[in-house]
């Protein structure tokens, strides 16, 4: 299991910071197109894209002189993935007990 | 049983199955059989789960009754419409422990819906990033070896 040094949860805890996560995850960008579209500062963009990409949700390309940013999949889905196998662990039951139970009533 | 492939961002678990039962039947299954779906490793009181009681009906709760008594409202009814559709709230912090603030709780729909001789479950888990919220302020003092990593030793066994 890898150790994420931020908590994904908690980078998604700050309003700024899931604004950012958000217009990341629509498409990806720079830190100026970010500070651009938000009421946010470029020095506390690059400051929130730090801590998102600590928690392994934002990943960073660099083209030319711009860093782009984009949503790296691995902290949501690992989140997902947890729920998944709970639900898909009481569906598979569910099943088994309806379908029996319809033959044995 | 079959999964839809996620989006990367998606905030949303789904998964589905066809059971080989009438709509109202798999309800009724579904509803009040809760207690031996749910898998009973997740358990959010001090001692093992005895019991998992669904209160059929809105305004009620999911709670689990331990094995010295104690037990934990973990869901609240938001929807019970036999034999189409389920819904509660999911009232569990991602420590794995009781969300009190509804803000930050997730939510969970059910739905069957005929399909030739049988029905077609539908389970959507939505609002995951809800949990995010002031997750911040709730964590302090937890180091990152007690709180992420924990929730996910829980369920390790699950996979």
């Amino acid at each position: 299991m890898t150790t994420y040094q931020v908590d994904p949860w908690t980078a998604l805890g700050d309003p700024s910071r899931k604004r950012i996560f958000e217009h990341v995850a629509a498409r990806p960008r720079s830190v100026a197109e970010l500070a651009d579209r938000l009421p946010i500062s470029r020095p506390a963009v690059s400051q929130h894209l730090k801590v998102l990409r600590d928690a392994g949700l934002v990943g960073v390309r660099v083209e030319g002189t711009r860093r782009i940013h984009h949503v790296d999949p691995a902290g949501l889905r690992r989140l997902r993935e947890e729920l998944d196998s709970f639900w898909g662990q009481a569906l598979a039951t569910f099943q088994q007990i309806a379908e029996q139970e319809d033959h044995h009533p | 049983m079959t999964t839809t492939p996620p989006s990367p961002t998606s905030t949303t678990v789904r998964r589905e199955v066809v059971v080989a039962v009438p709509a109202d039947r798999a309800f009724a299954v579904f509803t009040e059989q809760f207690d031996r779906i749910k898998p009973r490793e997740h358990n959010l009181l001090d001692s093992p789960v005895t019991e998992t009681v669904l209160e059929p009906r809105v305004g009620g709760h999911i709670y689990d009754r331990a094995e010295d008594g104690t037990e934990c409202r973990w869901a609240r009814i938001l929807a019970f419409e036999p034999p189409h559709r389920l819904m509660f709230s999911w009232d569990i912090d991602v420590r794995w422990t009781l969300e009190p603030d509804p803000d930050r709780c997730s939510e969970v729909e059910v739905t069957f819906t005929p399909e030739g001789d049988g029905t077609r479950v539908v389970l959507e888990h939505r609002h995951l990033d809800r949990h995010g919220e002031g997750w911040e302020s709730m964590s302090a003092g937890v180091g990152d070896e007690s709180g992420w990593p924990l929730y996910l030793d829980r369920f390790a066994g699950l996979t």
